[in-house]
């Protein structure tokens, strides 16, 4: 499932909002391991980029070299033109979103003085902080109620939350998140990202995203920076790009076997073929034509499939939101459904048609061409 | 039980004797005495103590001094060290005796500053920096709160010793408790004896309390984990 | 340390083996006997008691709370409560400095069995281990050096507190501080602190040899038991 801003990239729209520049950056230690080497880069206004690697590949050097947690050793980070170096690390960080695997929450403060922690330090006044907390705890989700708690007593997911909306606390126009979801099972995991993504939505930060893990990647990045061991830089594009174009081997294998299927969900289905003579409503005769016919009640909605062979059982279906949803999520719809038919629905969750196999596969097979 | 008979007929007599509850060597006085010397030495190791715990454990640098000092502290018999100290600098004021009791009473708080700060999750001294947190705000705002439970435990375990060390020290001239102790076995008045040592007993263990009760106190919920009792 | 009368290895020299009580060879071996007997007799009662507190949870808590009320017992009080049970004895040192002994070993005991990761445990269990087999194959060597860092606190602070039983005659070298509070003189505090701890350092490394070779799998660390 895309995002429906996914496509309307344009110019910051918010006069605080940054670009963050890498220019020839290296990170040398003194015993001569190179941690990144000669890194350029842009995360550009309003986006998200995610620096992607296996483990090794400096992204996380990377990261921390923005908010001075690590000095690069030479070339430069600019922020919105200037070199990062040239700031007071307080300073500086105190005006960009930090968030960190373990959520790093202080233990012995309540949530809404976790996440008041930046606005305390910028010498906010205690009222106007908590205030700005309990409008951020229930921004990312969480139910006001847990203020009043100790971070121990939330879960990982929860308490990952905190970290997020304690980096938003102060409005920072820059956000940086080190492999902030890593920690958190893979359900938890999906509702953060989604939630993310809706966040940015409404905020448009300028976010850096480390992770190891190429699909969240490809979900959450509008671009993609793929490191390779060492801290070389190999290649930087959006998702799309990564999947169709991957620049040599190393990002081919890092993409792992799955590239053609993951492909699939920047396909869009507006060019779909749909039938729209499979549908019949509840209760109405049926022609004995077609061996599956989808049973819709009075409002169009789906109810499922009818099948010749069992008469009165209806089968299990599979729906996508027509133009919205991207091709991976027909064909999962059609793979889902015992008809092996996909059903395309609106915004409304009415069935506008039937994608069946046929057209399907020849959607696939202009999909490959391209 | 005959020593226990004894016992109690010593309790009653030390407890009963009217001469025992006033003047400069009554009870009221001496508790006052072993309060004060406890309390100076401590107080005294505290300072000393906790701002090098905190600094070596906050920059890493030093840490042999921690070993050592821990190692060294527990070898060293209080008894030969209060009579060295005794031997050198005579017995004019308090101090020759003030100052081994505070060399004793550093190490341990020393070692679980040290090791309280050290032992913070890195996640947190990291998105303390992250923040924007300066180095000695990270220090007061997130690493003394999470680590006051050891900090604490360090002091508890030095009144311990001070509050040992004192008693000990009665030995070489000093005032407190330990006077009835040392005075009473050298004149064989075993009541004062006995009714002493458990004085010094009932003020150890009144010691402890008080620090339990400062750790609810002073340490977070989050960090103790309790819930919240309100 | 004046220079005038006897140096101090003139006076080691006169007080080494008088053939009286307080020669210094005899205080030494006191000394021994009084620190040795309750660092072997706390490890000996802190073994199962520290075993029974891991097996039974709920006889941990009241342990521990006790053995926290009597760690914080002053030494020399407690000496002298004891002298009208035991008399002027060296029982008198003996008892009390085992149940301090007792105080750091049996948490000791417990955290080094609560060290055992699950995992290995659990493996132990399915590989058909009976629970007695379990404890003495593979409990109780992993937790050996964490009891062996709580037996070095013990030994090192048992050896230094001896000397406090010279306030009741019954102090090992201990001895020798008050023999020199009493004539005012420096040589005998030197030696009874340096003997003191060289007898501390002798114990501690024998017990980290010791541990060296019981857990080879442990690489030495530096060790610190707070």
């Amino acid at each position: 499932m895309r995002r429906s801003w996914h496509g309307g990239r344009g110019p910051a729209t918010s006069e605080r909002s940054r670009v963050i520049t890498f220019d020839a950056v290296t990170k040398r230690y003194p015993d001569g391991t190179v941690a990144v080497d000669s890194l350029s880069l842009e995360a550009p206004t309003g986006e998200i980029t995610v620096l992607v690697g296996p483990s090794g590949c400096g992204k996380t050097t990377s990261l921390r070299m923005i908010n001075r947690m690590i000095d690069a050793s030479e070339g430069r980070i600019l922020l919105d033109g200037k070199p990062v170096q040239g700031i007071d690390p307080p300073t500086l960080r105190r005006g960009i979103g930090y968030v960190i695997q373990q959520a790093g929450l202080f233990p012995h403060r309540k949530i809404v003085d976790n996440v008041a922690t930046v606005p305390y330090l910028l010498g906010w006044d205690r009222k106007k902080a908590r205030s700005r907390a309990m409008e951020l705890l229930e921004r990312v989700g969480l139910d006001p109620a847990l203020a009043g708690r100790y971070p121990f007593q939330l879960s990982g997911g929860q308490q990952q939350r905190v970290g997020v909306a304690r980096a938003l606390a102060a409005d920072p126009p820059v956000l940086l998140m080190d492999e902030p979801f890593s920690a958190v099972d893979p359900i938890v995991r999906t509702s953060l990202q989604e939630e993310l993504l809706r966040l940015q939505s409404e905020l448009r930060k300028t976010i850096v995203f480390v992770t190891h893990d190429i699909d969240e990647a490809i979900k959450l990045g509008d671009r993609v920076a793929v490191l390779r061991v060492g801290g070389r830089l190999a290649q930087v594009a959006d998702p799309r790009t990564l999947l169709t174009e991957p620049a040599d081997d190393f990002v081919r294998e890092f993409l792992g076997h799955d590239r053609g299927i993951r492909r699939l969900q920047f396909v869009p289905t507006d060019g779909l073929r749909l039938r729209t003579d499979l549908t019949v409503e509840e209760g109405a005769e049926r022609g004995a034509a077609e061996p599956w016919l989808l049973v819709v009640d009075g409002d169009g909605r789906p109810l499922g499939w009818a099948s010749g062979a069992r008469p009165g059982e209806l089968e299990r279906y599979g729906t996508f939101v027509h133009g919205r949803d991207s091709m991976r999520a027909a064909l999962d719809a059609a793979l889902l459904s015992p008809s092996g038919c996909a059903v395309a629905v609106d915004e409304g969750g009415r069935v506008v048609g039937v994608a069946t196999r046929e057209s399907l596969d020849q959607a696939l097979a202009e999909a490959a061409d391209v | 039980m005959s020593w226990l008979t004894s016992f109690f007929s010593w309790l009653g007599e030390f407890f009963g004797t009217a001469a025992n509850w006033s003047g400069p060597g009554g009870i009221p006085m001496r508790l006052l005495e072993h309060l004060e010397f406890s309390a100076l030495a401590l107080a005294l190791a505290v300072v000393i103590a906790v701002p090098v715990g905190l600094l070596i454990g906050h920059t890493g640098r030093g840490e042999v001094i921690v070993v050592v000092s821990a190692n060294l502290a527990r070898a060293l018999p209080t008894l030969g060290l209060l009579v060295m100290f005794v031997l050198l600098l005579g017995t004019a004021s308090i101090w020759p005796v003030i100052i081994p009791l505070v060399l004793l009473s550093v190490p341990p708080i020393l070692v679980n500053t040290y090791e309280g700060i050290r032992g913070v999750d890195p996640e947190l001294r990291d998105a303390a920096y992250g923040m924007g947190l300066r180095g000695g705000q990270v220090l007061t705002r997130a690493l003394v709160p999470v680590a006051l439970p050891l900090i604490l435990l360090g002091c508890r375990l030095s009144a311990i010793q001070v509050v040992a060390t004192t008693t000990v020290a009665a030995y070489t001239g000093l005032g407190g408790l330990g006077r009835y102790v040392i005075d009473g076995f050298a004149t064989k008045d075993y009541a004062s004896v006995v009714g002493g040592s458990v004085l010094i007993v009932l003020f150890a263990l009144v010691v402890q309390i008080l620090f339990a009760l400062a750790q609810r106190v002073a340490v977070s919920p989050g960090v103790s984990q309790r819930q919240r009792i309100r | 340390m004046s220079d005038g009368p006897p140096s101090i290895w003139e006076w080691i020299g006169r007080n080494w083996d008088t053939g009286r009580a307080d020669s210094i060879r005899n205080l030494l071996t006191d000394h021994l006997t009084m620190s040795l007997v309750p660092i072997v007799l706390s490890l000996v009662l802190a073994l199962p008691l520290g075993l029974a507190c891991a097996r039974w949870r709920w006889l941990y808590q009241p342990t521990s709370g006790l053995m926290n009320v009597i760690y914080a017992l002053p030494s020399l009080p407690v000496f002298m409560l004891l002298i009208s049970v035991t008399g002027l004895s060296q029982t008198t040192v003996i008892i009390p400095l085992t149940f301090y002994g007792m105080a750091v070993l049996i948490p000791a005991v417990v955290d080094g069995l609560r060290s055992v990761p699950d995992h290995v445990r659990q493996s132990a269990v399915a590989m058909g281990f009976t629970p007695l087999r379990r404890l003495l194959r593979v409990e109780l060597p992993i937790a050996v050096p964490v009891v062996l860092a709580g037996l070095r606190v013990v030994a090192v602070s048992s050896i230094s507190l001896v000397s406090v039983g010279a306030l009741i005659g019954q102090g090992g070298l201990g001895g020798l501080f008050t023999r020199a509070y009493q004539n005012p003189f420096m040589p005998p505090v030197i030696v009874g602190i340096v003997l003191i701890v060289a007898l501390a350092l002798v114990a501690d490394a024998l017990i980290v040899l010791a541990q060296r070779l019981l857990t080879p799998w442990v690489r030495a660390r530096k060790g610190m038991a707070s």
